[in-house]
């Protein structure tokens, strides 16, 4: 283990370890921690310039129902969900597809194919936005949830492709081999022996797309107009114009925003790191 | 194709090529959605940068005329200047990254909450992110200032984003906070697996600190290195959210990269100048394909020795 473990060291380096842990964390998340407590400050305080002592009340309930009553942020989170999961069903679907054609099938164009995701998935988003737009309007289904979704679906194909592929080719493929020989059809392999060993990446391309999603922005302002489609971070930098100066409400707002993926985090934190270091640890 | 007519029954048709058919039919409806929606756009977004468009009415050609009034363009500079210093210092994230990760590679008790806890910012949206940072640095009252006043005794009207010195440099070190968190997880994970046997070896050599992390460690973290540095590069080249959120590209578009540029030029309410916002984002894809080119390059020589 590198560097050496604390315990091998005098008492006092444990010690001092441990004191400054907390306090190194603290330093970190500052400007989230902040935040946080101005969320709950009642407004007199912001007014009187109280703003880093001791919250003179606590206002949690009067902010955060405030910023509910007050703006359409509860409509916009919930359009976020609307773009997030069939997003994620979407996405996580082809790409088991692909993934499988690319990890199992030796043809002559399988890597140009499997680069070609991969290469996709590194574009600007900028060299899209006018075509894709420009396409979505002509079906169409501007300002709509169809045309947003099929959007991040189509583009999340490349990430997850390389993820699913990779994930397969790690399969036993002694065990596709020998249904093959006797004489299972391929797409009854791909349904009853492939699908159920992939579950761990589907669960982790899951919580990661969902995180995407939830936190895109630009195709939010780009191809969403109306607040009906509207997501909420779209709808917070809306908010932040509306309130100005009252900063309790734009903080209580932004955490309400940021949660949904922090839960995810939490709830499903192995898959969630399981899917970002893919790659961090093999040559 | 021929063939199927000496074929007895279609069905045997299948039989016989189910191997070389099954790939494309699995990759058909992926591959169908990603060229419509990713690889086609790319070429016309190159194609509509010869042309003069307002996204409605018929386009003009005008050949390489956006290129020439792009090249004589201040703003242009500008933006590519900001992407470079962009670049440059989110690196940083890297070695900074690795920092954390070393500091967290214990194993006390609660560390495991700890390295959630630390990995926290890269969760949140950049949208908040930005907001965040943005009430930070707020003059007068945010707590950058503060921070200031009580060491330094001055700096309490200070305002980082209004201020054409500094307000890109606020705007990178807010998304430094995530991208830190990201190379840092890297790491971790990276650290997670590194040979044992070779660090205790190199232990009896006396190898220890610096020359050790350097000698020992570091080649087996090259592959984290590497991720590391392709998300850190896309990152800084894709900042976008950041300088909507703080800055709108101001003060006086000081904080413009390029793809806030095409965004103002093409995309936004007033910016309806296609043929133009194409350009820019051509130009930005010509600097990302310098390093999608590397990374390719790199993935299929690793694809080829497997």
């Amino acid at each position: 283990m590198f560097p050496r473990p604390i315990e091998k060291s005098a008492p006092w380096v444990g010690i001092a370890y441990k004191v400054f842990l907390p306090i190194a964390l603290i330093l970190w998340l500052l400007p989230l921690i902040g935040i946080a407590i101005t969320s709950v400050r009642p407004a007199s305080d912001l007014a009187s310039g109280n703003y880093f002592g001791m919250p003179s009340g606590f206002a949690f309930v009067e902010n955060y129902s405030s910023v509910f009553k007050n703006s359409n942020i509860g409509w916009y989170i919930l359009n976020s969900f609307r773009v997030t999961i069939p997003t994620v069903i979407g996405a996580v679907a082809l790409s088991c597809l692909t993934g499988y054609a690319l990890a199992v099938y030796k043809f002559k164009s399988n890597l140009f194919v499997f680069f070609l995701f991969v290469a996709g998935n590194f574009v600007p988003f900028q060299i899209l936005a006018i075509p894709v737009r420009d396409l979505t309007l002509k079906m169409g289904l501007y300002d709509t949830m169809t045309g947003l979704v099929l959007f991040h679906v189509a583009f999340q194909t490349g990430f997850c492709t390389l993820f699913m592929r990779n994930f397969m080719k790690a399969l036993p493929f002694a065990l596709i081999e020998s249904a093959r020989v006797e004489g299972v059809n391929e797409f009854k392999i791909f349904w009853h022996i492939v699908l159920p060993l992939v579950r761990p990446a589907m669960a982790a391309l899951a919580v990661l797309i969902f995180t995407f999603i939830w936190n895109d922005y630009f195709w939010a302002t780009v191809m969403a107009q109306s607040a009906d489609v509207r997501p909420v971070t779209a709808g917070m930098n809306e908010l932040k114009g509306q309130y100005k100066v009252a900063w309790e409400l734009i903080s209580a707002a932004a955490i309400v925003a940021a949660l949904p993926p922090v839960a995810m985090f939490f709830l499903m934190q192995k898959h969630f790191i399981a899917g970002l270091t893919l790659g961090a640890t093999k040559g | 194709m021929a063939q199927t007519g000496v074929q007895p029954k279609p069905r045997g048709f299948w039989k016989t090529h189910q191997k070389t058919l099954a790939p494309w039919l699995f990759l058909a409806p992926g591959i169908a959605m990603f060229l419509l929606y990713v690889i086609f756009p790319i070429f016309e977004s190159i194609w509509i940068s010869f042309y003069q468009w307002d996204g409605l009415g018929p386009k003009t050609w005008v050949g390489l005329q956006n290129y020439r009034d792009l090249f004589a363009d201040d703003s242009f500079y500008t933006s590519l200047k900001n992407n470079l210093i962009w670049l440059v210092l989110y690196l940083l994230a890297i070695p900074m990254g690795l920092t954390v990760a070393l500091f967290l590679n214990q194993t006390v008790t609660g560390i495991r909450l700890y390295k959630s806890l630390f990995f926290f910012p890269f969760v949140i949206s950049q949208v908040v992110v930005g907001l965040i940072f943005t009430w930070f640095y707020a003059p007068d009252f945010g707590l950058l200032p503060k921070l200031l006043q009580a060491l330094t005794g001055s700096g309490k009207d200070f305002a980082v984003l209004a201020d054409e010195r500094y307000a890109t440099l606020g705007v990178i070190a807010a998304g430094l906070w995530p991208q830190t968190a990201y190379c840092m997880i890297l790491y971790l994970t990276g650290l997670n697996n590194i040979n044992p046997e070779q660090v205790e070896a190199a232990r009896m050599d006396n190898a220890k600190g610096l020359s050790m992390l350097w000698h020992i460690i570091l080649p087996q973290l090259r592959p984290a290195t590497f991720i590391a540095f392709v998300v850190t590069v896309i990152g800084a080249l894709r900042s976008f959210d950041l300088i909507s959120v703080m800055t709108l590209g101001g003060p006086y578009g000081s904080t413009r990269v390029l793809s806030y540029f095409m965004f103002e030029q093409a995309l936004s309410e007033y910016g309806t100048a296609m043929g133009y916002g194409a350009a820019i984002a051509v130009v930005l894809f010509a600097i990302m394909l310098v390093f999608i080119t590397i990374f390719i390059v790199r993935m299929l020589s690793q694809e080829r020795n497997s």
